[in-house]
């Protein structure tokens, strides 16, 4: 069962710090080839592959059995986007008719997953009578399931019966302490227990979960909530324990608390962390194991590429009137074309980090991009909904860190305040902004919040147009015509993390 | 006897799957309790089950309109 958990992650320095970006985008260099053959094309395990494919949610499973103090299932807004959000639940027939209307509309989407809300594992014959549906008309399309893996161990079996090869288990403590103050209960055997010997149960069962899945082969991604001043860091302790049972992805996730979100935290003012606490829990982790940074938190009934949710187009009234034609042929020939497309990419970058090969420098900075995907700069700066952030160093080039959103249509503050100071905190610890175009206006209000916005990289590809500009940044800073000052800290959905957490630093 | 679930009910289903008597349905938007099969889990667990797994407090209540259910 160790086979998994050897894998060193990716940040050793065995070839001297020059490697091309890391995380899952690091490729089959440093999965073993097994495994990469399962995530390449996986958009919710590759940070590469998400530009490329498409995954959906059907949410049919609203049932749990554990109560978090981050979770409101009532919960339901047609703009919001995060975990435990609907629209609408689906019965299995109606999840599987519209897996084959998205799949025929959308070809590269292949990935089919179910995340709630509530557990798919406290409803297992819904989940597996729609996984039995959809493996019965659409072969070929991957299925995956996340869960709090209180009932994960009875279900194993059946897991790998149905092919899901891909599980995530939501694990936030390995410490009943710490879970006491996660976890108001859970409900296990006809009982309910709460405090310390709650956590204690559900800590239990979800590493024998983990354990079992690594026995059979079937991949197993970590999703924690970061909780700061109650798990934050503890997760370090979490990391270690996942990793030595043979989890392969750990994916750290900032809470997300507002009071009108109506959950435990969101009432008592349980904040979320800001975006340098966040990288600095996820960069002290990394040592361990490969980190998911493309997580967007989406929605349980997402559809369409990460940070592009289309399930507007797909409610149930519109499916049932949708004739469906489920064509494999014309899917595989698309998804060849993708490949080709991301060939191209991944040659640019290959080349790229040529550009940095003479120089070296202890400086790092933090650049936003704002991108419709394609691996481009191709996004006008006024459109963005999100931005994606890259670390530049000459050790390791351009390294994707994380995204931060600015669409945020249901937590107030935004619309009150114009969209520009949503961006500029947001990017606040960014030195630079890389569009495809911006009016001279904002530009000015960027330069005056310290960010530089640049335009001359239009339609180009986002590592090399991001290592060309940094060059030339240390180049600035050598001869002088730079000064390089260290940027404070920025939120990751503005509007959510008080304002003077971030002023204060 | 029986229990009833009242309007705080979020429409989550977890009640109806842990009921030992089939006793519960979806109703309109919130889910419903029929009086003549519940038996307030009496002969089958120590508290009742859709309470213990209802995610609102005070939604799975008992209905005084009906006398209390006895374990034949």
């Amino acid at each position: 069962m160790k086979k998994m958990a050897e894998h060193k992650g990716c940040e050793t320095d065995s070839d001297g710090g020059k490697k091309a970006s890391c995380g899952t985008a690091a490729g089959e260099n440093d999965l073993p080839p097994e495994i990469w053959e399962k995530v390449k094309n996986h958009p919710c395990y590759s940070e590469e592959a998400h530009h490329h494919y498409a995954r959906m949610h059907v949410a049919v499973a609203p049932a749990c059995n554990i109560q978090c103090n981050y979770c409101n299932r009532k919960y339901d807004c047609a703009n919001e986007s995060r975990p435990g959000v609907v629209s609408e639940r689906l019965t299995p027939e109606q999840a599987a008719k519209k897996v084959l209307a998205v799949a025929s509309t959308i070809p590269q989407m292949t990935v089919l997953g179910i995340a709630g809300p509530g557990d798919p594992l406290a409803n297992p014959e819904k989940t597996f009578k729609t996984f039995d549906l959809i493996a019965k008309t659409a072969p070929d399309i991957k299925l995956c399931l996340s869960t709090n893996g209180l009932t994960l161990p009875d279900h194993v079996d059946t897991i790998a019966r149905y092919n899901v090869d891909h599980v995530t288990i939501t694990v936030n403590m390995v410490d009943a302490e710490v879970g006491a103050k996660i976890y108001p209960w859970i409900f296990y055997k006809h009982k309910r227990y709460t405090g310390k010997e709650a956590a204690q149960i559900l800590t239990d069962r979800q590493m024998q979960g983990l354990e079992m899945l690594t026995e059979r082969g079937i991949l197993s991604k970590i999703n924690s909530v970061m909780i700061p001043g109650i798990n934050d860091e503890h997760l370090k302790e979490v990391n270690k324990a996942v990793k030595g049972r043979g989890a392969f992805l750990h994916n750290i996730m900032p809470l997300i608390s507002a009071a009108e979100h109506g959950t435990v935290f969101g009432l008592t003012g349980q904040r979320g962390p800001t975006a340098q606490e966040l990288k600095r829990l996820q960069d002290s982790c990394e040592g361990e194991m490969n980190m998911m940074r493309h997580c967007r938190q989406c929605r349980a009934d997402a559809v369409g590429l990460l940070g592009e949710d289309r399930s507007a187009e797909f409610t149930t009234e519109k499916i049932m009137e949708m004739d469906v034609n489920y064509d494999l042929a014309t899917r595989q020939a698309y998804q060849a074309r993708v490949e080709e497309e991301r060939n191209a990419v991944a040659g640019a970058k290959a080349a790229e980090l040529q550009i940095l090969a003479d120089v070296e420098s202890d400086i790092k900075i933090l650049v936003a991009v704002a991108t419709k995907g394609s691996g481009r700069i191709n996004e006008h700066f006024g459109h963005a909904s999100e931005f994606q952030i890259y670390e530049l160093s000459t050790g390791k080039g351009a390294h994707f860190i994380g995204h931060r959103r600015v669409d945020l249509y249901c937590q107030g503050g935004y619309g009150e305040e114009d969209a520009l100071e949503t961006v500029i905190r947001a990017i606040k610890d960014c030195h630079a902004v890389f569009v495809a175009k911006i009016g001279g206006c904002p530009k000015k209000d960027l330069l005056a919040a310290g960010i530089e916005a640049i335009d001359e990289f239009a339609h180009e590809f986002i590592e090399k147009s991001a290592i060309t500009y940094f060059k030339r940044y240390l180049e600035g800073v050598k001869d002088g015509s730079i000064t390089h000052v260290e940027k404070g800290d920025a939120e990751i959905r503005p509007g959510e993390v008080a304002v003077d957490v971030v002023a204060a630093e | 006897m029986s229990l009833k679930i009242a309007v705080s009910c979020v429409n989550c289903s977890a009640c109806e799957a842990e009921c030992p008597n089939e006793a519960i349905s979806a109703g309109e938007g919130i889910y419903v309790i029929d009086p003549a099969k519940c038996t307030e889990c009496i002969g089958f667990h120590d508290d009742p089950q859709c309470a213990l797994v209802c995610p609102v407090e005070e939604t799975c209540v008992i209905d005084d309109n009906y006398p209390r259910y006895q374990a034949a």
